[in-house]
């Protein structure tokens, strides 16, 4: 007899993987379901190493899930929990439509709900695992607690993720964690490391809402996420205040307690008391003095001792930067946005407060002695107190990713701001362009030159003026040295014409240029550069191209400030003339 | 009473119907008479400031209406109250009235009708009211068909109703400014006459107007009359007790509680408070999820989980208060601009912006969109692993030898041959490395001194010299030529002296043979001892004349065969010769495509035959084919062979360079792109492991081509130099590539006829 013949893909890639309307059926769910089981359980496509075998020959691009992925949603308890779903829904409609509500209103009391807890242990065995996966979680909550109330997103939902997020920010807060802070046009970068984990977040600019169209967001499935994220982010919290030796849930004195019912009827009112929460501590579970860290010996046998002093120096620096607000008492401006610079604030040691008529949570008076800087966002200021500084937000921004407090005198109230550079730079790439500020940040150096180069311009300037009125002078001494030099050279030819007779000429040293020989290196380099391997043609090249697109972009940054330098200077030099006239 | 009135009448009864019932009419309108009286004594004194007030009320409604009257209203504003008549006119087609007769008299009538009337009205006693004041018989129709015609209608005779002549504006102007009752003045719409409105009239426009009944009789605050009491009775008038289920609790009401009861008792509904408690426990309820921070329970997990990655941390561009090189200038707006449709190609996904301070930064419009795609990243993006290459691109480049290491070779432009007149194709240098021989396009061949570069013959043949080569065997001083589709063999008539003239004597007598030339090899190839004297005196001692251009012209080792290639000649293209017993053979009897060159095996009887595409190489001694070299290119050029016989170098109009190694495969070994356009000429070095190329992009390329007797080693190519001093012509760069016999000199010969000395 024949052997079997074998199927095509019944084994290897072909049966790893399955369409998603294959996986559809398999798991007998509507599209819909589907979806939301998926982003629940973290579950997606992958791209498979050959596409043909993958999708069994079949042309174009299908969305192909893993079959152990499918199998292991197969097993998900809350498969049932959706299918109740469909039910309910089916009872509902039908009570609706022959007008049973009585029994309308009792099924809608009690609607399945579906119990995500162990999931998120699923997806993240760990604490460590859940917060490396906390940046895309905060910032969808942080979103979603400025939502109102709209369709598919309820209102608890966004209630709860107010609650959520302002629990995180007070763990942060007590956590000392915050490392670097950055306004962006998109809003506000947070990037806070918790228990060695840099975790990054972002909270939108005021007024984030804005109504979008349905072909632009399906708000039904960011709601799926936050389902997921707000029972994530509950689980995180808990452990982060247990941790923190805080009550959790925390109870904000300021804050009312049924918060529900009131943030319906005024969104303002919500928002100010939850700045005021964030300026006030969360109760503790034990009253005892914290505990300094401990300094532990690190007993690394393979760095080397540069490694190992460079990471205490690093150390030193978060050790600076925890306390950088300490002592200093910052008084907020009404025009300030303070939700950020309160939780900044907050964050490095310092007090805030406000003005209290406005809003509710101010701990202290402006008109308080102590104040050492406030914070305006406005040109000019009737009332002014001598004690304190008058400084721009930015201020705090800069001096948190500088990890030092700044000088205050680029950032006093009116004053143009110098820019506001972004902490998240990777300085181990190369070819990568540095604006002059940020050289300045790091190298003290560039900083000299930096204020060399401002002080040097005005000086020119002045000399510019002055050259002009000596150049007068000068021009009629140079026509005198000319006739003498003349005369001096007709002289010594006189005398070479006698020595001609006897002469030896002084051998000349070979010098080597230096340019002559990096370029007969280039040369060299060029010929080799056609040998490189046919397989490996593509790829040098292409690489080559980046990074002359690379070198290109440097060159065009560069140019285009030097250009704005030079138009400054212009101005500059305009503006003077101006005032030299009128005086 | 008038006409006027009469219109009046109609126009003031509906009103007075919608509150008086049907039966009543007759009556009322007496009344309504009497009110018109009796009102136009008193009403003067008032009439001044009425006027002006109900002008303004009147103007408001006119526009509403849509009718032709409109002009006319516009001439004279104070002819609107016309447009109210018009309209109750329509309305009121059934109220009663019958002053037809009348209108037959009338009619006659001037356009201004008689002021109210002091004979009694004929109507008075025996009024029906069930006919209409009708004089138009056109009926309930749009007054507008009527606008292009003379007529506005017919009377009860069927004669047309003219239209009165409406006047120019500045009759009406007059009119208005003279005429005192000008503003009293209405239009009737049906007969299209003048109508004075008398001060009755006015009075009850004002009453209706303001909402009053127009009866002034009327009294609206008459003592009410009660037919019926409403005042409620304490005792009933009926006298029977209420029925018994009245007082005893209702069944059913039971049956609804115990059924409420019975649905708490088994949980089905729930009271306030429990709803509450239940409410409370479905929030989600935080507690210690994780035991400890890095050990992981046993749990069914997501097979190779990969997780998705970060988002890009935001660059210096994305700030609020960017350094100023990073906003946008015209050029980069327009680019970004450009890209609307297609906006993953642009360089930054926004447009920095700079604010001034903090307080300025709006929110980001696209902030929702960008959360809810990085949403669907997530959990629609399909995710695999992807080995990131994390190299220099310099690290591709292979590592060889410093070409310092690898001296001594040719670096600078030594001398330079200058003489022929037109491109010079060929070179090629005695075995001493005294002399060099070149021929050029221009019809000569020239003998040069090597060291001082000096001219020192020139030869003139009769064509194109497209091969030189010098007789590889020292004894004799002779030079292999293709001139056209003649070969020469001259003797330069250089050099030692011996020698030369026992090359002639030597050349002077052929050897008798009796072998017969086959018919085939005749019409090739004819062999010419005796030359002309002309010839002679220039030093030709051999001519072969052959039957197509020759294109090509290659020693033996030995110095006694040549070949020559003539690409037209196709099975017989190539030729062997034999100067000794001055004899020609045809090695090949079929041809194998267009010949470009022939090469003899430096020390084994090999013949290489490179065709357009491959090289053969075929055992002189067996007569049979050894090897083909598939070379992957498409069209070969020249080829060179290395001393030692197992390295050839094959180079390729396609700017290839094919190094093969005859022991190791048919395929090469390394294929070289140094060159960016056609390669014409290469040649090894006999001594030094050199070897060279030229090409139309009038470089040199001197390269390190290392053999090691070692089987086992791989040959070495390094490219050492790039020389470029050739001038281009007609774009031709370098023909003829062509080393020293014992210096590590190159010769390159170009298309700009001139010759060049590169040493070391």
């Amino acid at each position: 007899m024949v052997a079997k013949r074998k199927k095509k893909y019944a084994s290897g890639e072909g049966a790893h993987f399955m369409t998603r309307k294959a996986a559809l059926k398999k798991l007998q769910l509507s599209l819909n379901d589907f979806r939301r089981l998926c982003i629940l359980k973290g579950i997606y496509p992958r791209e498979p190493r050959n596409r043909k075998r993958a999708q069994k020959g079949q042309a174009g691009i299908k969305t192909l899930y893993h079959v152990k992925d499918i199998q292991f949603l197969m097993h998900e308890p809350i498969i049932w929990r959706l299918r109740d779903y469909k039910i309910f829904n089916k009872k509902v409609g039908r009570a609706r439509a022959v007008k049973d509500f009585e029994s309308l209103k009792k099924y809608l009391n009690n609607h399945p709900t579906l119990k995500l807890d162990h999931i998120v242990k699923e997806r993240y065995p760990t604490f460590l695992d859940a917060l490396r996966d906390l940046d895309d979680c905060l910032t969808l909550c942080f979103l979603f607690s400025t939502f109102p109330s709209i369709a598919h997103v309820p209102r608890d939902q966004s209630a709860l993720c107010r609650r959520l997020t302002i629990e995180f920010l007070h763990a942060v807060i007590e956590a000392k964690a915050l490392r670097k802070v950055f306004v962006s046009i998109k809003g506000y970068y947070y990037q806070a490391e918790i228990k060695g984990e840099t975790i990054t977040w972002i909270v939108p600019h005021h007024f984030s809402f804005e109504p979008q169209s349905r072909a632009e967001v399906d708000f039904k499935l960011m709601s799926t996420f936050v389902e997921f994220y707000t029972v994530m982010l509950g689980f995180i919290n808990f452990r982060l205040y247990h941790s923190l030796n805080l009550f959790y849930p925390p109870k904000f004195s300021v804050v009312s307690q049924n918060d529900d019912e009131k943030s319906i009827v005024d969104e303002e009112v919500f928002v100010s008391e939850r700045v005021a929460a964030l300026n006030f501590p969360v109760s503790k579970t034990s009253s005892g003095e914290e505990e300094e860290e401990v300094e532990i010996d690190t007993f690394s046998t393979e760095d080397t001792p540069e490694k190992i002093e460079e990471a205490k120096i690093e150390a030193e620096k978060i050790k600076n930067l925890k306390g950088l607000f300490k002592g200093l008492k910052f008084f907020i401006n009404r025009e300030v946005p303070r939700e950020p610079l309160v939780f900044i604030i907050r964050c490095f040691g310092g007090e805030v407060s406000w003005d209290k008529l406005l809003f509710v949570g101010a701990s202290f008076d402006e008109n308080d002695e102590s104040v050492t800087h406030q914070i305006v966002d406005r040109p000019s200021m009737d009332k002014q107190f001598i004690s304190r500084y008058y400084i721009q937000p930015q201020w705090v921004f800069d001096s948190v990713n500088a990890r030092q407090l700044l000088p205050v005198n680029k950032y006093f109230m009116g004053e143009v701001l110098p820019p506001h550079l972004s902490p998240f730079i990777d300085k181990s790439r190369d070819q990568q362009y540095i604006p002059p500020e940020e050289k300045a940040l790091y190298d003290p150096e560039a900083l000299e030159e930096l204020h060399k180069k401002q002080e040097t311009d005005d000086e020119s300037e002045e000399e510019e003026q002055e050259d002009e009125k000596l150049e007068a002078e000068d021009s009629e001494k140079v026509d005198e040295d000319e006739e003498d030099t003349e005369d001096e050279e007709e002289e010594e030819e006189g005398e070479s014409t006698k020595k001609k007779k006897l002469k030896v000429t002084p051998g000349e040293v070979y010098k080597e240029v230096p340019w002559e020989k990096s370029k007969q290196e280039r040369q060299e380099y060029k010929l080799r550069e056609k040998l490189v391997k046919n397989k490996h043609r593509k790829l040098y090249k292409s690489m080559m191209a980046g990074r002359q697109q690379r070198a290109k972009e440097i060159w065009l940054l560069r140019k285009k400030r030097r250009l704005h330098e030079e138009k400054q200077k212009e101005e500059r030099k305009k503006k003077k003339k101006v005032e030299k006239q009128t005086t | 009473m008038g006409n006027k009135e009469k219109i009046l009448k109609r126009k003031l009864e509906k009103p007075s119907e919608e509150r008086d019932s049907g039966a009543e009419s007759v009556e009322s309108e007496d009344e309504f008479l009497n009110v018109v009286n009796g009102d136009e004594e008193d009403s003067s004194d008032s009439d001044g400031e009425v006027e002006s007030s109900d002008e303004d009320e009147l103007a408001l409604e006119d526009d509403d209406e849509d009718d032709d009257s409109d002009e006319e209203s516009n001439e004279g504003s104070e002819n609107d109250d016309q447009d109210d008549s018009d309209d109750d006119e329509e309305e009121d087609q059934d109220s009663d009235d019958d002053d037809d007769d009348e209108d037959h008299q009338e009619e006659e009538n001037t356009q201004t009708p008689p002021p109210s009337q002091s004979k009694p009205d004929e109507y008075e006693d025996h009024d029906t009211s069930d006919e209409e004041d009708i004089r138009n018989t056109v009926g309930n129709i749009p007054k507008n068909w009527y606008d292009d015609y003379k007529h506005l209608g017919y009377d009860w005779d069927g004669n047309q109703i003219i239209k009165p002549e409406t006047g120019d504006q500045l009759d009406n102007f007059l009119k208005r400014m003279e005429d005192p009752d000008f503003w009293r003045t209405v239009k009737d719409p049906q007969t299209g006459q003048n109508v004075i409105l008398s001060d009755d009239d006015i009075n009850l426009i004002k009453r209706i107007k303001a909402n009053k009944i127009p009866d002034v009789t009327f009294d609206e605050y008459a003592p009410w009359i009660e037919w019926f009491t409403s005042e409620v009775m304490q005792m009933p008038l009926r006298k029977f007790p209420e029925h018994k289920r009245s007082f005893l609790p209702s069944k059913s009401d039971a049956k609804k509680v115990s059924k409420l009861v019975h649905a708490l008792k088994m949980g089905w509904i729930k009271t306030r408070a429990e709803a509450e408690k239940l409410r409370a426990k479905k929030e989600p309820q935080f507690y210690m999820l994780w035991g400890s921070d890095d050990q992981a329970e046993e749990m069914r997990r997501i097979h190779q989980h990969i997780a998705a990655p970060k988002r890009h941390l935001p660059g210096h561009a994305e700030s609020y208060n960017p350094p100023p090189e990073y906003l946008f200038d015209e050029k980069e707006m327009k680019q970004w601009n450009k890209f609307k449709n297609t906006p993953w190609k642009r360089k930054l996904h926004f447009v920095p912006q700079k604010f001034q301070s903090l307080r300025q930064v709006p929110a980001y419009p696209r902030y929702i969109k960008e959360r809810f795609l990085r949403c669907l990243d997530l959990y629609l993006c399909p995710r695999g692993i992807k080995m990131k290459l994390n190299i220099e691109p310099e690290s591709l480049v292979p590592k060889l030898p410093s070409p310092k290491d690898l001296q001594p070779f040719p670096t600078v432009l030594a001398i330079e041959y200058k003489g022929h007149s037109d491109m010079v194709r060929t070179i090629s240098t005695d075995k001493t490395g005294q002399y060099l021989v070149s021929g050029s396009d221009d019809g000569t061949i020239k003998l040069w001194e090597i060291n001082t570069g000096r001219c020192l013959k020139t030869i003139e043949t009769d064509g194109v010299v497209r091969s030189v080569e010098w007789c590889p065997n020292s004894a004799l001083s002779l030079i292999l030529v293709a001139s056209g589709n003649r070969v020469l063999l001259i003797n330069p008539h250089l050099g030692d002296f011996v020698v030369c003239s026992k090359t002639d004597s030597i050349l002077e007598t052929s050897p008798q043979s009796d072998a017969i030339v086959s018919e085939r090899i005749k019409t090739t190839v004819e062999w010419c001892n005796s030359v002309e004297a002309n010839l002679f005196d220039r030093g030709v001692r051999i001519t072969l004349k052959h039957f197509k251009e020759v294109s090509q012209v290659t020693w033996h080792g030995k110095g006694d065969y040549f070949a020559t290639v003539m690409p037209d000649g196709l099975n017989r293209s190539v030729l062997i010769n034999q100067i000794s017993r001055r004899r020609s053979q045809l090695p090949f009897t079929k041809s194998k495509g267009l010949v470009q060159c022939v090469l003899f095996h430096p020390t084994k009887p090999f013949l290489f035959v490179a065709t357009q595409r491959h090289v053969r190489i075929y055992d002189l001694v067996k007569q049979n084919l050894m090897k083909k070299l598939l070379t992957n290119s498409k069209w070969i050029s020249t080829m060179a062979i290395h001393p030692g016989g197992d390295n050839l170098l094959v180079g390729t109009y396609d700017r290839k360079m094919l190094w093969f190694d005859l022991d190791l495969s048919t395929k090469p070994y390394q294929t070289l792109r140094l060159h960016g356009t056609a390669v014409r000429g290469v040649a090894f070095h006999k001594r030094y492991p050199l070897f060279a190329s030229g090409s139309d992009d009038k470089s040199l390329i001197v390269s390190h081509g290392m053999v090691y007797n070692d089987l086992l080693k791989n040959p070495l190519i390094v490219p050492l130099k790039r020389l470029q001093d050739h001038e281009g012509s007609n774009d031709f760069g370098i023909f003829g590539v062509h080393f020293h016999p014992l210096q590590p000199w190159v010769f390159s010969s170009g298309a700009d006829g001139t010759i060049k000395l590169y040493s070391n």
